[in-house]
């Protein structure tokens, strides 16, 4: 077997979900190559090849791949393809952006999202929700998969000193341009990678009370999310949300704060380790997940337990 | 300019999956179903480009069984001109959907295709991307903003990192995320009105097409269980229980 694991990264450094989807390789087994794929990622290319298990380190590094647009993506994942039994990519919006589109050129299926492997056929995914686990087998010769990064360990990221080879992109296909990404970043831990999440919802009100929030994560070395409630309230930016439809993150600790729980915000964190809900209404499903409760208003209980981790 | 939507009916999302017995799916008896979600999105903002004089005309399309019939007729009610539904009885995967659009399109010569960016039930989050592949098309994914300015559509991305601005040639395909625009809800007279709209069938065997499924589901199963949890009754309490039970902090 051999498999193509397609890294992301910001040029520099390589996004963890990376590392995560190297291990869900290794599950299946074989030997591993890992692409990088972009425009000025040289430095990104050094750190990939450090990654523990790598057999080869790829590189397209090209003008056309600024911004990789997935007409550009899915034309370069078609040319390597044809010289791997599986390729894989996380399932964040980068992955889920032209995976599929690389799929139906190849003329394969693609199977979304796995959180388990089987064997080098066969996988395990969540659908509705996270209701329910099928168990899925691929007839296609070539299986192009997305994984689901919470359900796989980070593979060590040092140690290993693969070769790095050089290949070429494919032209622009003209179709569409790149015309900027606006990130709302901060100096905090990113969401996705954080050990402890604290996340608001509508009952936070407004976008300014989030700044209680801010002020915990602060104290526990936190990423703060949000519900999609309070996304669409505009209390704080899309790339807060936590859900079916936004992140789905599992860290070690998730404290929800005035929100509800619904069925597609559950989908998003159900599987934390330790789950923490303050909910004024002792009804709210939250609660129905949560590992300790705390029935309370949120603008007392969450400026105490800042001052409790203060001592 | 015309817009084609496509449409999924799935169980509602209110409504909690329940796993069969024999492991071989969801248990979708009696149960109540409605349009996707994220498509409603896309009907929205097709409406949406008809009524700002952007196009003439949107044409929705379903594949599935007769009962889609039904989320057309809501899809009429909310203002689509006129529908198109592919009949078949198989659960068909993306790629294969992909295909059965792709005929559709063919035939339809619309300047857009609008679709969800995923649908509820399966989350493959894939037939946008696949149709624009077979059509050799732009793609543009997960869709917060849409703005056709000189034969081009300039869309606003969810993505991960924050929100990324992509130009695509028309024709293309964009896959709606929810936060694209707030769905109508379709009032009695068009929802009576939508009776009477065109609505053709068409047999999925009919398109002479590949649509053999590559993947086998070989088992559907409930998710392990959540231990129960505990209601702590302070602050104090429950900072004491992550430190020292928990051991998170």
């Amino acid at each position: 077997m051999s498999i193509l694991v397609i890294a992301e990264h910001d040029n520099v450094n390589l996004v963890a979900a990376t590392l995560h989807t190297v291990t869900a390789a290794q599950q299946i087994g074989g030997e591993i190559d890992l692409l990088i794929a972009g425009h000025s990622c040289e430095a990104a290319t050094q750190v990939a090849s450090q990654i523990m298990g790598i057999n080869r380190v790829l590189v397209a590094n090209d003008a056309s791949l600024e911004g990789l647009l997935a007409e550009n993506m899915a034309n370069l994942v078609v040319t390597l393809a044809q010289d791997y039994t599986h390729v894989l990519c996380a399932a964040t919006t980068f992955g889920k952006n032209f995976m599929p589109r690389a799929a139906a050129l190849l003329d394969v299926s693609q199977i979304s999202e796995i959180s388990e492997v089987i064997s080098a056929d066969t996988f395990v995914r969540p659908v509705y929700a996270g209701n329910a686990l099928a168990k899925i087998q691929s007839r296609d010769s070539i299986k192009l998969i997305t994984v689901r990064i919470t359900k796989f360990d980070a593979a060590t990221a040092i140690g290993g000193s693969a070769p790095i080879e050089t290949v070429s992109a494919s032209p622009d296909s003209g179709l569409s341009r790149f015309i900027g990404l606006s990130s709302s970043k901060t100096e905090r831990v990113e969401l996705t990678s954080a050990a402890i999440v604290i996340s608001g919802g509508r009952g936070m009100q407004n976008g300014e009370n989030f700044q209680m929030l801010e002020s915990v994560a602060d104290k526990l070395g936190a990423a703060v999310g949000a519900s999609r409630a309070a996304v669409d309230a505009g209390f704080v930016p899309n790339d807060y949300q936590v859900g079916q439809t936004g992140k789905v993150i599992a860290p070690d600790l998730y404290i929800a704060v005035g929100l509800s729980g619904a069925i597609q915000h559950l989908a998003g964190m159900k599987d934390s380790k330790t789950i923490v809900a303050i909910n004024k209404d002792s009804e709210a499903p939250i609660f129905q997940v949560a590992d300790y409760g705390l029935v309370a208003d949120l603008f007392e209980a969450v400026p105490a337990l800042d001052e409790a981790l203060s001592d | 300019m015309k817009v084609l939507v496509g449409i999924k009916r799935v169980l509602d999302p209110q409504v909690k999956a329940r796993v069969k017995a024999d492991k071989s799916g969801i248990d979708l008896t009696n149960a109540k179903m409605t349009m996707n979600p994220f498509c409603e999105n896309a009907v929205e903002e097709a409406i949406r480009l008809r009524e700002s004089g952007a196009i003439e005309e949107v044409v929705a399309l379903s594949i599935g069984a007769a009962k889609s019939e039904e989320t057309l007729r809501n899809a009429l009610a909310l203002g689509a001109d006129r529908a198109i539904l592919v009949l078949t009885e198989e659960v068909l995967e993306p790629l294969a959907l992909a295909k059965v659009i792709k005929a559709i399109v063919e035939k339809e010569t619309p300047d857009l295709v609008l679709v969800g960016k995923q649908a509820i039930d399966d989350e493959c989050n894939q037939t946008g991307q696949m149709l624009s592949a077979l059509l050799d098309w732009p793609q543009a994914t997960f869709a917060s903003k849409l703005e056709l300015v000189d034969g081009a559509a300039q869309v606003t991305r969810e993505v991960d990192a924050g929100i990324e601005v992509i130009n695509v040639n028309m024709p293309a395909v964009i896959s709606a995320d929810l936060r694209l625009n707030e769905p109508r809800y379709a009032s009695l007279p068009n929802v009576m009105k939508a009776k009477r709209k065109p609505l053709d069938k068409i047999e999925l065997a009919d398109l002479g097409l590949d649509t053999a499924n590559r993947l086998t589901t070989l088992e559907v199963m409930e998710p392990p269980a959540r231990a129960a949890g505990m209601i702590v009754e302070t602050v104090s309490e429950l900072v004491d229980k992550l430190r020292n039970e928990a051991k998170v902090i």
